[in-house]
């Protein structure tokens, strides 16, 4: 099937299987391998890309569905090489260690941010809850989710 | 100002954020071109014999380039267990014969053009399988009449550590009180967020060259090597990015070996990706223990004796899991003074997946154990079990401490450690609050758990003691090159290794490069595991770089022509001075100008060290659903000298998650047919942000002399520490209800048992108010 959409600002327009996974899409058909797969039951979140601006799971959306829609994978996010915010905070305050997770914790975090711009703490690992990581402990990552609100929140510019 | 033992952000991090890390899956390279997909038919059963597989359908489906069977591997020796001591006919095929012992075990491999199309074809293999009995329960194993493995085995036990048929039976004699119990350390998965898969290449001139995530390139090297009766010159590793290990990485599975025999038999490169379900059906697990512990000793606190006897499953073939009970009882006494204490250990096979090394791997287990007997001691003497605990630990000492069980401990001091975390959490608040709350009868009780440890971080070999070895190279452009035999997936070592480089060198971080996990590049190394990397691996990229000091030195003598003793090395200038005359001065870079300059060095330890620490877990649990809730985490990891705050917090942190885990959330659950009950993420409780609170940490450093750094090992500790103290706290939270113990993880189902047995032990009149009735037995 002939699908069109826009993939980090660029249009696109392919020839899929019916069946074809998004991340699948993104990453074999693309090459934008950033976001990765974890699991095979929507549980993990390894896979979280933007779909007009809300965050999803890659893996459990077909290439089909989203047809005519706008997609932001991790590679879309920096900008002249300057991290956006989220990734500024999740390395300043050691969010990722082998780093599996954390292109798709990213994304979640910024569809979380979008919806709550001043998120608590349980919040933030409420919004979080569908995004495993195995290194962390969670602890910095909610910290650098925190961190980002403040950021983006004084530099409101940066913030999209 | 030194850099060392400050919070320097990872130099890593741009390229993993931006683009992500490149993972096996993720990896291009031009030998990889047109790479076919290997997709795994794996058994649906526990134990089965296979009477006959029929391909001929799947090989017909769209895309099906091949497909083999066991039949067709008779050139391919099955795997021999690793150990002589362990039973020699309980061998391991890459894909299952005649028998298959555990439920996901692979028998046929299908080979396609596109990775949809094998999952689509195996749809299509037609396996006929005879069940045979099946043997899960690792107690079961060890009957008489118990279903065999290998029929051609004396029986299931794989080997065995010490012998419960000598043990002391005068052991307890002369203690007030005895308290024994069973209890359990249940499987877990390991569960890296990148499942396991492989990509292998052969060359025109019959070399093998395997892209597998793993913790230790030159370990998989040899692994695979030996699997595929290769001399290890014509095999070549090359680690990605990994996503993840937790020690379930290590070596070469057969489904790795299998994707090279592909990329050969086809004469065309081929790769491989698992699913999840595979994953959690296929990767080792890890602990797996039935331990009993027995503890005596006089009413004032004091323990006089201690015996552990440890169960261990080994699943169905006798993996690294096998042997990791000669830690455990390595650890028998942890950090107490015991004056009398004995352990053993049997081994057995199981229909189960194999057990392999998981974060701590026989440590964790062992301080599970004797923190288990401490509280269950405290409980039955009524006294409080941070006392009985700060009664019996060792003294503080400096000089090595020998265990009767053969550890030599560096350096310690245990009770520094279980007071500072004590007044970090308010303990003395933390018992008031919780009296509050019993006073009340409210239905959300506080429970309180510590816990104390010592571990092992950084074993040597069989081969010899601890060493590792980094080469340090510097560029005539300024920029340097660190070769290393650790294998980071997480911990760190780019900036870690840079910062030790960069503090001897003046030259800076960035523009350092680490290199690691390519066996042509880096022949020898010994991976990262067993919290070794720093104190070795880190520990020999500094001796390198001051190795290359002096090797530049005399190069900077016969450049200046002066005596090299009369040369100074600034580090901030990052050049060589005449002493008193600073206008004669050649850059560290420019001796590397005419010749290579660098240098491989291999430091090696005396020993082991031994990480120690304390926890304290606060729960709060619900005595109406028996769902527990954890709280806080405080807690005190010493593992002496920390270079990067920032990176040993992190591994602390996660440690801390995944111990904590274990204790009330995850487990690995097959019904009696062997069938894997918890085999994807819906159905394995995998620890979530919303299940753990953040963690409070206290700072303690006590320098081990093993290492110029000082340092010790800090990536299983937090998990060694936590396990305990979170079961410890749930069992404290209802343990004015009458309930002594619940066996981990500590669900809802099992404190609701629990709580319900303490109420049905202590009668009608007293159901559902505070009792003080005899320890009520958990219905396992």
């Amino acid at each position: 099937m002939k699908v069109q959409l826009t993939v980090n600002g660029e249009d696109r327009c392919d020839d899929v299987e019916p069946r074809l996974l998004l991340v699948h899409y993104l990453r074999q058909v693309l090459g934008l391998r950033a976001a990765n797969v974890g699991c095979d039951t929507t549980s993990c979140g390894a896979c979280t890309v933007l779909l007009n601006g809300e965050s999803v799971k890659s893996c459990t959306v077909l290439t089909v569905q989203a047809d005519g829609q706008e997609v932001t994978t991790a590679e879309g996010l920096a900008r002249d090489d300057e991290l956006h915010p989220v990734q500024a905070a999740f390395r300043q305050e050691h969010g990722l260690q082998c780093g599996f997770c954390t292109p798709g914790m990213v994304m979640a975090a910024i569809g979380l941010l979008a919806e709550n711009p001043h998120p608590t703490e349980t919040e933030v690992r409420q919004g979080l809850e569908g995004n495993f990581c195995r290194c962390t402990g969670y602890h910095n990552i909610v910290r650098a989710v925190l961190a980002a609100a403040d950021m983006m929140s004084s530099a409101p510019e940066v913030a999209k | 100002m030194s850099i060392l033992g400050t919070r320097v952000v990872r130099i890593e991090d741009p390229a993993f954020l931006t683009r992500g890390a490149v993972y096996t899956d993720d990896v291009q390279d031009e030998q990889l071109d047109g790479a076919c997909h290997v997709f795994f038919v794996r058994s649906p059963l526990a134990h089965a014999r296979i009477n006959s597989i029929d391909l001929s359908a799947a090989r017909d489906a769209p895309g099906v380039i091949a497909a083999y069977t066991a039949a067709d591997l008779v050139d391919v020796p099955e795997l021999a267990p690793m150990m002589a001591a362990v039973d020699q006919h309980m061998t391991q095929p890459l894909l299952a014969g005649d028998v298959v012992r555990y439920a996901g075990e692979p028998v046929a491999v299908i080979v396609t053009e596109q990775p949809y199309q094998g999952e689509d074809a195996a749809e299509l293999a037609d396996v006929d399988y005879d069940p045979l009995p099946v043997v899960v329960d690792m107690s079961d194993a060890l009957r008489d009449d118990a279903p065999r493995l290998f029929p051609a085995a004396a029986s299931n036990v794989a080997i065995t550590f010490g012998d419960a048929a000598t043990f002391d039976t005068g052991l307890f004699d002369g203690c007030e009180v005895v308290v024994t119990r069973t209890i359990e350390n249940q499987r877990v998965a390991p569960a890296p967020m990148e499942t396991r898969a492989a990509a292998a290449a052969w060359g025109q001139d019959g070399r093998l060259t395997a892209w597998i995530p793993n913790q230790g390139a030159q370990g998989t090297r040899a692994a695979l090597a030996a699997m595929l009766g290769l001399d290890q010159s014509d095999v070549r590793i090359i680690t990605p990015a990994v996503g993840g290990g937790f020690g379930a990485k290590f070596g070469a599975d057969p489904e790795a070996g299998l994707v090279c025999l592909v990329a050969k038999r086809l004469g065309r490169p081929a790769r491989w990706a698992e699913s999840r379900n595979e994953n959690l059906a296929g990767m080792t697990h890890g602990r797996a223990q039935r331990q009993t512990v027995t503890i005596g000793g006089s009413r004032d606190g004091t323990v006089q004796a201690y015996r552990l006897e440890v169960i261990q499953d080994c699943g169905a073939y006798p993996k690294i899991g096998t042997i990791l009970p000669s830690l455990t009882l390595l650890m028998t006494p942890g950090p107490y003074a015991f004056p009398r204490a004995e352990s053993a250990a049997v081994a057995v096979l199981t229909n189960t997946t194999p057990i392999g090394a998981y974060r701590g791997a026989g440590r964790p287990e062992a301080t599970a154990a004797v923190e288990r007997a401490m509280d269950l001691f405290a409980a039955e003497i009524g006294a409080d079990p941070a006392q009985v605990r700060r009664k019996n630990l060792l003294p503080p000492f400096t000089e090595p401490h020998k265990t009767a069980f053969g550890a030599v401990y560096d350096t310690g001091d245990y009770a520094a450690a279980l007071d500072k975390v004590l007044a970090a959490a308010d303990y003395a608040g933390l018992r008031e609050e919780q009296a509050r709350r019993r006073e009340a009868g409210e239905i959300s009780q506080l429970g309180v758990g510590v816990s104390c440890y010592v571990e092992i971080t950084g074993g040597g070999s069989e081969a010899g003691p601890p060493n590792e070895n980094g080469t340090v190279e510097v560029h005539p452009d300024g920029r340097a090159t660190i070769l290393t035999g650790t294998s980071p997936h997480g911990q760190g070592h780019e900036t870690v290794w840079a910062m030790l480089a960069s503090q001897e060198l003046g030259i800076p971080m960035d523009k350092i490069t680490v290199k690691w996990g390519d066996t042509d590049l880096i022949p020898e190394g010994g991976g990262t595991g067993g919290s070794r990397s720093l104190q070795q691996g880190g520990a020999a990229v500094r001796q390198a770089s001051l190795e290359l000091i002096e090797v530049a030195r005399q190069r900077a003598a016969d450049r200046l022509e002066v005596s090299a003793s009369d040369l100074v090395f600034d580090v901030g200038q990052s050049q060589f001075e005449v002493a008193g005359d600073p206008d004669a001065a050649v850059p560290l870079a420019g001796l590397a100008e005419t010749e290579r300059l660098f240098v491989r060095s291999v430091f090696s330890a005396p020993g082991p060290t031994f990480p120690f620490g304390a926890h304290v877990a606060v729960v709060e649990v619900d005595t109406g659903t028996g769902k527990v809730s954890l709280r806080r985490m405080i807690t005190v990891d010493d593992a002496g000298t920390v270079v990067n705050p920032l990176l040993a917090e992190g591994q602390r942190h996660g440690g801390i998650a995944q111990g904590a885990a274990q204790a009330f959330l995850e487990e690995i659950i097959y019904d009696s047919d062997g069938n894997l009950l918890t085999a994807s993420f819906a159905d394995y409780p995998f620890l979530s942000a919303t299940e753990v609170p953040s963690f409070e940490l206290v700072d303690m450093a006590t320098p081990t002399t093993y290492n110029p750094l000082g340092a010790k090992g800090i990536g299983e500790a937090g998990t060694i520490g936590s396990t305990p103290a979170v079961q410890s706290a749930v069992v404290d939270a209802v343990s004015h209800l009458g309930v002594r113990h619940i066996d981990m993880p500590t669900s809802p189902q099992r404190v609701w048992r629990a709580l319900q047995a303490a109420r049905a032990a202590a009668g009608p009149a007293a159901a559902g108010q505070t009792a003080a009735g005899p320890a009520a037995e958990e219905d396992r």
